[in-house]
């Protein structure tokens, strides 16, 4: 590179864009972070072979395609610190609710022309294929992790990210329990904190968005749910969405499907 | 300590004496909070005259269930604890404790390549309005945590020692509370400037108030509202409703010693069947009126001029709690509720000399998997309960 910045790369594979996106909706910060590294950036997954090296990659996406598990490779080798940004890329994202299933029948059904598209069949999140230095959890990832994790990637600090539940930060918040004064269904007690309990603050359960917390007890919340009359069907399906098949997450969906813990 | 003399003997105050008593408070300049209904349930808030109390509302409080109640007379403080504690203000969820900026090149600071650091000082004057003893207690409790010792903090501090307690004697324990077995309630001992007893009157008459002044501020601001003196009926009608509220807890802490009962049961079964249903969510924790844990953090901005370490609350049900080089060493659910069961009920009288719980009852309210630990003890307890009560 001809500039002393360092150098910030954004891959992208199997995802929307909704997270690299979040970059650009960072307005305050935008010119600040333009000022700061030198960035570049790979849209699309039809580059062949990766050039040059990288300071900081920020990875979008999970791996669906053989291409795509050879590129991750490349990435990781051209890159000296790796960030996969958003639930896709750090836990397989809501393409994941393959690995529960035929692929092959999706393909069958969706496509008219099923042997022109080659895919895996599951999706798998980055960690799966390469070591990864920090994951940014959530659908789409939050602004303000974003722009944390860079600046304390340009000085050299460890980001404040924490690993508490959602649960933390309405407390912190000031929100009052919607399950516990409203009866309302919640992932929040089993769910990675980051998106400043945004849904309870207004008066609605978490989705689980940034996926399962560092320490999580999900078969209780299970019971929990059970108990305020939710039918394990609406359990599976709530605990299968962006996370799907986060371990903790897809354990308990797994359990609660194949009846385990019923009454 | 209560105030001898005559000119701060019990007072009865009614409606109007109240609302002289916030309006005097906030013309003084004071921020008065108290509780106020927000989103199903009494929250503390900001409050601007007495029609901002909560009139006419009660709760029905279980473990894991908080529901508001329409009660049948115009009480303005007849329910329980409030979602979250008073400790939201003297301890507040996330705190700036100092910033620092670097000065841009060539400027005359950046020359001599300091940073310029400042430490964020914040004076709030606030008035507590409607603190229950439990929560009165609890204040004590942290004041001992932030104020005692050889290291005390700095902006507890200053929000402490300005902060005026109009206290409330509870007159409608939950089902979930428990003061009375933890010795911090329902009438409130110490700590607070004014006690009030609140006499709810039937179909929606106004509820009148027995006021005492427990301090010399207290005292003036009782000197400075109408009021009438308290007739003996006046106060066996307030000792009515304390005694009333006493014979109505919905719980009770098992009457053992619960520091040696739980330092002999660090490896009872128990611990592993509340481990199958905690959800390690740090509810219990937040809501806690006396727990402290904090932990900080540094941040920079992205061009590298600005920087501030915040605080902001922590919790022993977070893995990142104990995390010392190379791991946490609670990483599992199961040693994380016994730390906080044994340091609140236990270990906390080696640390502080008193126990950490007052019976508040919120814990066991608002843990979404509806976890008792009056039930948790009597379970750890069981034999020595039968030894105590052959």
């Amino acid at each position: 590179m001809s500039t002393d910045k360092p150098s910030v790369a954004v891959w992208k594979f199997a995802s929307c864009d909704g997270c690299q996106l979040t970059l650009l909706d960072c307005e305050d910060e935008l010119l600040e972070v333009a000022g700061e590294v030198a960035l570049a950036y790979f849209l699309e997954a039809g580059l062949t072979s990766v050039r040059g090296s990288y300071a900081l990659s920020l990875v979008e996406g999970s791996i669906t395609t053989a291409d795509d598990a050879r590129r991750i490779q490349e990435v990781r080798q051209a890159s000296r610190t790796l960030v996969t940004i958003g639930a896709c890329a750090t836990a397989g994202g809501i393409q994941a609710l393959r690995n529960f299933s035929e692929v092959d029948e999706f393909r069958s059904i969706v496509y008219a022309h099923p042997e022109f598209v080659e895919t895996l069949g599951t999706s798998t999140p980055i960690s799966a294929h390469v070591r990864v230095d920090l994951e940014l959890r959530g659908c789409p990832i939050s602004k303000a992790q974003l722009v944390e994790t860079i600046s304390a990637f340009l000085h050299g600090r460890r980001p404040n990210i924490s690993g508490r539940s959602v649960c933390s930060e309405c407390k912190e918040r000031g929100n009052v329990c919607v399950t516990v004064a409203g009866g309302t269904p919640c992932l929040g007690p089993i769910t990675h904190a980051g998106c400043e309990a945004l849904c309870p603050a207004y008066h609605r359960g978490c989705y689980g968005c940034y996926g399962p917390a560092d320490t999580t007890n999900a078969p209780s919340l299970v019971v929990r749910l059970r108990e305020g009359g939710m039918a394990d069907d609406d359990i599976v399906r709530v605990l299968r969405t962006f996370n799907a098949y986060a371990d903790d997450f897809r354990d308990a969906s797994e359990a609660v499907a194949a009846g385990k813990g019923a009454e | 300590m209560k105030v001898d003399g005559a000119a701060s003997g019990p007072v009865v105050l009614d409606t109007a004496g109240l609302a002289a008593a916030v309006e005097t408070l906030i013309g003084d300049g004071w921020s008065v909070i108290a509780p106020t209904v927000r989103d199903g349930a009494m929250v503390h808030d900001v409050i601007e005259s007495v029609a901002d109390l909560p009139t006419g509302w009660g709760d029905k409080q279980e473990p894991g269930r908080y529901r508001l109640r329409r009660r049948d007379d115009s009480a303005r403080f007849g329910y329980a604890a409030p979602a979250q504690s008073w400790k939201r203000l003297l301890f507040p969820p996330r705190t700036t404790l100092w910033r620092a900026h670097r000065p841009p090149p060539g400027s005359a600071d950046r020359d001599a390549g300091d940073f310029v650091v400042q430490v964020a000082t914040a004076t709030p004057r606030y008035a507590f309005l409607g603190a229950r003893a439990c929560e009165v207690r609890a204040i004590e409790i942290q004041d001992r945590v932030f104020l005692g010792g050889a290291h005390t903090d700095p902006g507890y501090r200053a929000a402490r020692e300005s902060a005026l307690v109009i206290a409330v004697n509870c007159s409608s324990p939950a089902d979930t509370c428990f003061c009375s077995s933890m010795d911090a309630g329902p009438r409130v001992a110490s700590g607070a400037d004014v006690v009030l007893t609140e006499v709810a009157e039937p179909q929606h008459r106004e509820p009148w108030y027995l006021a005492e002044a427990f301090s010399d501020r207290g005292a003036a601001l009782l000197r400075r509202v109408p009021s009438a003196a308290a007739t003996p009926e006046a106060i066996d009608a307030a000792d009515a409703v304390v005694a009333n509220a006493a014979a109505h807890m919905g719980r009770e802490m098992p009457d053992v010693d619960l520091h040696e009962l739980l330092s002999e049961s660090l490896e009872h079964p128990r611990w592993d069947d509340v481990a199958e249903r905690c959800l390690a969510c740090t509810s219990c924790t937040l809501v806690c009126p006396t727990c402290f844990c904090s932990s900080v953090e540094d941040v920079t901005d992205l061009t590298g001029t600005e920087a501030r370490r915040d605080r902001r609350w922590a919790s022993c049900f977070e893995l990142d709690h104990s995390y010392l080089h190379g791991g946490s060493i609670r990483s599992g659910i199961r040693s994380m509720y016994r730390q906080w069961l044994t340091h609140k009920l236990g270990t906390w009288f080696d640390q502080f000399g008193t126990s950490g719980c007052v019976g508040c009852g919120r814990c066991v309210t608002w843990c979404p998997a509806g976890i008792d630990i009056t039930e948790e003890i009597r379970a750890i307890a069981g034999p020595h309960l039968q030894e105590v009560t052959p």
